[in-house]
């Protein structure tokens, strides 16, 4: 009995001991982003070792994309769950940001004896201006990647006008409201058209006859924007993503 | 006591970053500018390093902007800081609300804060842009233009057309770095 559960103990360590090491190894190897990560997780944990089957894979990077905090460190604490629960996530988690933590700490000791050099000093001028291209760049792909509905739309345009209105003007408005506000606002339309619906259903007992089907058609121009966003919300939150099981309820209602 | 400050604002960062990498620096610029830690050019540097190096680069910039504050400590508390909230959140996932992302509501929210990320990328880039190529920062603040800047802009641009148009696909960041470096050393050497 105490063998058993030694044997299990030991087991169990191995495991963390494997997870360390290879999301050390991936830690120091992913440069250009978690999607580089992404891939060389697939290759070890699902093509590899099979601790993660292909559609939980799919499924983790789905949440991953979702959740706040970067798409690399989400996937690490996801496996690490996974494969050796609450410790195995830490682990995983702690040795994916090691080497790079390593790495940064030690350029930033040096870096600003680095930047009194004349030319690494213009060479970091030119750099800024790469890394406002590169900003942009990213900015610009996600604006052409986003579904121009009415709802995306605004939010947008409400957004940026105010960063860069406050920014001009030198209002202090912290960024983390923008958030919260844009955040509030989805769920404020997707409350609203649920109460709609509700409303409309309550009104209409019965799906058949003429008189409803009339109703309903009359209805319909005026109510698409909203339904239009709310599914195209969902959509644009599938962009990617194969999210399986029971969706939404709305969802079942739209397919007509 | 700077390092709880660094890991409170970091983990307030890593709490409400969507929108991956360039999501949270638009964040972190907020937050580094308005506590004074350091000049919007100095960030840009470490942006760019924290680009060139492995890891992901949210993670980077806390790390180096922690070190920048507080040393070894304060990069640790930054770094811990950011990360913390999306551990707990994975776990929780993971481990009991399975669904969560499921839910309706949950999309919608999600849903309403995606535009307001596009937004928020796409306005620092702006700001950062009129900073670097007007050096402007604010009304009142007057402003100087900075010809090397738009013509190492340009030539990214250029850069980027090129390799598309060749390789069929974008040229990575490290290399555009490299190439916006190399102009840089040569274009401000330039006495003018």
């Amino acid at each position: 009995m105490q063998k058993q559960k030694e044997k299990r103990e030991r087991a169990g360590l191995r495991r963390l001991l494997v997870l360390a090491l290879s999301f050390l190894k991936i830690g120091l190897f992913t440069f250009g982003g978690g999607y580089a990560m992404i891939a060389l997780i697939q290759k070890e944990f699902v093509a590899k070792k099979k601790w993660v089957g292909e559609e939980e894979f799919l499924d983790m990077v789905a949440i991953a994309e979702s959740t706040p905090g970067p798409l690399a460190i989400n996937s690490a604490t996801y496996i690490g769950y996974k494969a050796g629960g609450v410790w195995g996530a830490a682990v995983s988690t702690l040795c994916v940001c090691i080497p790079a933590f390593l790495i940064i700490y030690l350029i930033s000791l040096f870096f600003d004896a680095f930047l009194q050099l004349t030319l690494v000093n213009y060479a970091f001028k030119g750099i800024q201006v790469a890394v406002v291209f590169l900003i942009l760049n990213a900015g610009w792909k996600m604006l052409k990647q986003m579904k121009k509905n009415a709802f995306n739309l605004i939010l947008f345009c409400g957004v940026f006008g105010c960063l860069v209105g406050f920014s001009v003007f030198a209002v202090d408005f912290s960024t983390l409201f923008y958030i919260l506000i844009c955040g509030a606002c989805g769920l404020a339309v997707y409350l609203t058209v649920l109460v709609a619906k509700r409303r409309k259903a309550r009104s209409e007992p019965t799906m058949q006859g003429n008189a409803a089907l009339s109703e309903k058609t009359k209805d319909v121009p005026e109510k698409t924007e909203q339904n239009g966003s709310v599914e195209e919300e969902t959509d644009a939150s599938r962009q990617g993503e194969p999210q399986k099981g029971e969706r939404t309820p709305e969802k079942e209602g739209e397919s007509k | 006591m700077i390092c709880l400050d660094l890991f409170l604002i970091f983990l307030k960062v890593g709490a409400v970053s969507f929108g991956g990498g360039y999501g949270m620096i638009s964040l972190i610029r907020d937050e580094v500018v308005s506590h004074g830690w350091m000049s919007e050019e100095m960030l840009m540097n470490l942006i760019a390093v924290s680009e060139s190096t492995p890891g992901p680069i949210a993670v980077n910039v806390a790390t180096f902007v922690g070190s920048s504050q507080a040393g070894v400590l304060g990069a640790l508390c930054a770094t811990v800081g950011v990360v913390l909230p999306s551990f707990f959140i994975i776990l929780l996932i993971a481990a009991i609300l399975r669904n969560l992302l499921k839910y309706a509501g949950v999309q919608a929210v999600l849903g309403g804060i995606r535009p307001g990320i596009v937004a928020m990328v796409l306005g620092t880039g702006l700001t950062m842009l009129l900073s670097t190529v007007l050096g402007f920062s604010s009304f009142g603040q007057g402003m100087s233009f900075d010809w090397r800047a738009l013509v190492i802009l340009v030539l990214l641009v250029v850069a980027l057309f090129v390799f598309k148009k060749w390789r069929k696909h974008e040229p990575s960041p490290i290399l555009l770095i490299l190439i916006a470096a190399a102009c840089g050393m040569g274009l401000y050497a330039i006495p003018i």
